[in-house]
């Protein structure tokens, strides 16, 4: 679209937007305006980590041990080197570390949300549409799901997983069933969202006109419960992924996650905790700090979304 | 009981109440003044949003935020309550003007029984103890026509059909026997069966105990059956005031002309019902000069330029150019 | 009233049996029961007669049903990995996993409660404000990290409570607690800090939006214009109202103690049923993962069903089973 041909809107779209309530509620929260950028910051850290990263922590190559435990920000007593974050006993810069884990957590939260996002509102649409015995199933399994908690869910798919994949394959298996893992664990709340949507639009006169007309209902409703659903899948999504960030490294902390060959946050906190002890905190402290920071500030935005889209909540 | 004071119970003099928005200020009420006499019940009516309820929420002290009270005061029996400390103002409700709301299904709490409810209101606002309190909730109920009163009063609010609520709600308005009520919208949640038996049973109970009434409603034709006087409400002032008959008989306002006419009649004088065209306007936008203008089939200049007052015409009051002996078209027929 | 009940007990029961179902699928079809029992090179006799024992031959219905009725008489098989029954490693750590649960679901429930209903009257003052805004912080702190933090400070820095382990126990019959000794009671303190943190702040910020939505209720308004004073409305009209849909859903909240016990058990090194379950689930012991998920399902349907009956007791609504209306 060229500048000359957009319709000359008085306001101008950008303004318009600018001037929206919503664009209002968003200005007027510094805490969410400084969480979001906070969290671009870190998501784009963590895309471009390999353009970022001062070295590749997951090349054997490059590491020395005589790098091992560096402080932060001090020259390495053998080698001079200096680590932005410290390094490990293997002599890792914590720093790279810390950009590529993220990447590795935010891909795997990231998938999992779109992965349950798609199941849950899936179910909820064929729920709400089909009705009868179909939708008493669907919507019995999703209760038990709900009340049953992720983490629980989460590492009964693992082990079922773990128990079906040949060892030989599971190592580079891991990211995907972690992500079938969390996914599974978190659908049923888009699906009992959706449901309730489609089963007010169902019940709307124009779905039967559409019909008596000879039209399918499925595309008709479609195009009307989507819109609908669109702001509470939103705000859905956005709070699980903080979730699925969250589960995605208490099962790595569990052991039960990304292999030591691909760290997520989840992985390097779990290294991190046997220097607890030893006085190596930085090993420790910086991949907590991100993953709090991240989850954060995620929640934060969450939890402005859906005030906003939700004035009565206030 | 009865007062031979010849003050009035209540006053109110140029009250506006405002609601903060982003958008800026709405005033849901603009400078509305009235009084009501010892034992009279004054009707009041007009759109939904005219600002009859916030009157009423007004002057019992319970408007929410963002809304305030912006200027004006409140008298009850001489005594200013406007400005009252909150404390204060909690031992006026209930003791001194009582409430009923509108849905009697949501006004009790649905987890305690009524008899709990009733005690509770009655031991906060007298010395009784716990037995006596329990007494006079069973007299009361008894008043407001449930039948044995001793049995019903230990049942839960669900227990009721819609109009014994409302009549178990109407006890607990006069508890500390006020002697004021303000009834908002009484039978608007009720069966059109019993709504006439619950505006007869509060116009017979106030009577007895010489209590005034200020009573919210829509329904014109409540009004012209219980009020003495009325007041027509548009866009959050008053229209007209005035003595019942007289309103409705022969209104003044264009307004009320128009709200008098929509009132089907079963004489049939009227053939058809009048219909005012356009409908009121949103609190943020209300024009300049008269409120109505933009609807009024008598308009002229000065309604654009100048908010009309309230002027004494015969036994009442109206808010209108048209009845300015001073202004220039004189009294419109 | 007893329609009511007796239904929550039906859908209990349903619930289990579906339960039941995965887990026996998990039992029957994650990898070769047989082999996993006997290993790679037991003679292909060893095995016929091993899968003749254990039934594997029948019909799959009349397996399940087995299943089922072993399971309910509390045998689950034997441990792929241990070699002993899962049920005597079960009952050996049930305590442990109870005492901090248990105790983790009070500690949450009641100052969730205390701190919501702070947060709700208190809606603009600041100190209301920061209870807020530190549970969102909670919110977003893993459960493991909370665990950390503790350990760093109270174990490390502060050595004032041990970091890992029970303590000292004591058995009662069959029964060992740690809550008849120094030992034991000091390192039940930070496991059950982290593991009610977050059900904290999850129930507060439940009661705190409960709260505000029954406060702007018509039955609040009444009571206001009938004078009662604020406190008592706050105490005794809107509490017990807040408090209704809360038990329901922190009741279902509590079941998650017990799975998130997991991660604080791996924490803090406590022999509980969740750091036996994540070492089942690193070997896939699918035996012990049948069982721990049949567990935890119980506990689930013992927690609904206590719920159903407070909720009975609150509700004067669900008491009255025939509506006695008014004449």
């Amino acid at each position: 679209m060229t500048v000359a041909s957009t319709p000359p809107n008085p306001p101008g779209r950008l303004a318009r937007i600018w001037d929206s309530d919503i664009a209002w509620s968003f200005r007027s929260s510094p805490v969410t305006v400084v969480a979001t950028v906070l969290a671009l910051l870190l998501v784009a850290a963590a895309v471009a980590a390999p353009l970022i990263a001062p070295y590749d922590p997951f090349d054997p190559a490059s590491l020395d041990l005589s790098d091992g435990f560096s402080r932060p920000m001090v020259p390495n007593e053998i080698t001079g080197k200096v680590f932005w974050l410290g390094s490990d006993s293997q002599g890792r810069d914590i720093f790279s570390a810390i950009l590529y884990g993220s990447r590795v957590s935010l891909l795997v939260g990231a998938a999992s949300v779109l992965f349950s996002l798609v199941i849950g509102v899936g179910l909820g649409l064929v729920a709400g549409y089909v009705g009868g015995r179909t939708e008493a199933l669907i919507m019995r399994v999703a209760d038990v799901q709900l009340s049953f908690p992720a983490i629980l869910v989460a590492l009964l798919v693992f082990g079922v997983a773990r128990g079906l994949i040949p060892p030989a394959q599971q190592e580079q298996m891991t990211l995907l069933v972690l992500v079938v893992a969390i996914g599974l664990s978190n659908w049923a709340q888009y699906a009992r969202t959706v449901r309730g949507s489609t089963l007010v639009e169902k019940n709307k006169v124009y779905v039967d006109a559409a019909r008596l007309i000879g039209l399918r209902a499925w595309p008709v409703m479609l195009k009307h419960v989507l819109p609908n659903v669109a702001g509470p899948v939103l705000v859905i999504a956005t709070i699980n992924l903080a979730l699925a960030v969250i589960e995605e490294a208490t099962l790595s902390f569990l052991g039960v996650g990304m292999p030591p060959t691909q760290p997520s946050l989840g992985t390097l906190i779990r290294f991190g905790q046997q220097y607890l002890f030893s006085g190596e905190w930085w090993i420790l402290l910086f991949p907590s700090l991100v993953l709090v920071l991240l989850a954060l500030s995620i929640n934060l935005f969450g939890d402005w979304l859906r005030d906003a889209l939700n004035p009565k909540l206030r | 009981m009865p007062h031979e004071d010849t003050a009035p119970i209540l006053s109110v003099r140029d009250l506006t109440v405002e609601f903060v928005t982003r958008r800026g200020t709405l005033r849901a009420l603009d400078r509305i003044s009235f009084d009501v006499a010892r034992g009279e019940v004054l009707g009041v009516v007009g759109e939904s949003g005219a600002g009859k309820s916030v009157t009423g929420s007004a002057i019992i002290g319970l408007i929410d935020p963002p809304g305030r009270i912006a200027g004006g005061e409140v008298r009850l029996a001489g005594e200013r309550i406007d400005n009252l400390p909150p404390e204060a103002m909690r031992k006026v409700r209930g003791k001194r003007i009582g409430m009923i709301f509108q849905d009697p299904l949501t006004s009790l709490n649905p987890l305690y029984r009524i008899s709990e409810q009733l005690i509770e209101t009655i031991r906060v606002h007298t010395d009784l103890d716990a037995a006596q309190a329990r007494a006079r909730a069973i007299a009361l109920l008894d008043e407001v026509g449930i039948p044995a009163p001793e049995k019903r009063i230990d049942s839960y609010p669900h227990e009721f059909s819609g109009g014994m609520r409302q009549r178990v709600v109407i006890a607990l308005a006069l508890c500390a026997e006020p002697e004021f009520i303000i009834a908002d919208e009484p039978t608007t949640a009720l069966d059109v069966s019993v709504q006439a038996q619950i505006i007869a049973l509060i116009k017979s109970l106030c009577r007895e105990r010489g209590t005034s009434v200020m009573l919210v409603t829509h329904d014109m034709g409540v009004i012209a059956e219980t009020a003495d006087r009325v007041a027509v409400m548009y866009a959050g002032r008053i229209a007209e005031i005035g003595p019942v008959r007289d309103v409705v008989k022969e209104p003044l306002h264009p307004y009320a002309k128009g709200l008098m006419g929509a009132i089907p009649s079963l004489e049939g004088e009227t053939p058809r019902l009048v219909q005012i065209p356009g409908s009121m306007p949103r609190l943020s936008a209300i024009p300049q000069g008269c409120a109505f203008n933009p609807r009024c089939s008598q308009v002229y200049a000065r309604c654009h330029v100048e908010r009309p007052e309230l002027i004494a015409v015969g036994s009442r009051k109206v808010a209108c150019h048209l009845y300015d002996t001073r202004s220039k078209s004189g009294v419109a027929a | 009233m007893l329609a009511y009940i007796l239904r929550s007990l039906m859908q209990g029961i349903v619930v289990m049996l579906a339960v039941a179902f995965i887990a026996f699928s998990m039992f029957r079809f994650v990898g070769d029961p047989v082999v996993n029992m006997l290993g790679q090179e037991a003679t292909l006799q060893d095995r016929a007669e091993l899968t003749e024992r254990l039934g594997l031959n029948d019909p799959v219905p009349l397996q399940f049903a087995r299943f089922v009725a072993d399971a309910a008489q509390g045998d689950f098989g034997i441990s792929y990995r241990q070699g002993r029954k899962v049920s005597s490693l079960i009952l050996e750590r049930l305590p442990a996993t109870v005492e901090l649960a248990v105790l983790s679901a009070i500690f949450a429930f009641v100052t969730g409660i205390a701190l919501g209903v702070y947060a709700a009257i208190r809606r603009d003052g600041w100190i209301a404000n920061l209870v807020m805004a530190l549970s969102l912080i909670g919110v977003s702190l893993p459960t493991f990290l909370i665990g950390i933090g503790l350990i760093y400070i109270f174990a490390v820095e502060l050595r004032w409570l041990p970091s890992f382990g029970r303590g000292d126990t004591v058995a009662v019959g069959w029964w060992t607690t740690g809550l008849l000794t120094t030992s034991g009671l000091k390192s039940l303190v930070m496991p059950v800090l982290t593991l009610g943190f977050l059900q904290l702040t999850l129930i507060m910020r439940l009661v705190r939006s409960e709260m505000l939505e029954v406060m702007r209720a018509d039955f609040i308004r009444f009571a206001r214009a009938r004078g009662i004073p604020e406190r008592r409305i706050e105490f005794r009209h809107a509490l017990r109202n807040t408090l209704i849909p809360v038990i329901t859903i922190a009741g279902v909240q509590l079941g998650g103690v017990i799975a998130f016990a997991i991660v604080t058990e791996t924490v803090f090194q406590w022999p509980g049923l969740g750091a036996l379950f994540v070492n089942a689930v690193q070997f896939v012991d699918v035996p012990v993962m049948s069982a721990y998920l049949l567990f935890v399902a119980f506990v689930f349907v013992l927690t609904s069903l206590l719920v159903d009956l407070v909720y009975v007791a609150l509700d004067p609504r669900l008491r009255s089973g025939n509506p006695a209306m008014a004449k």
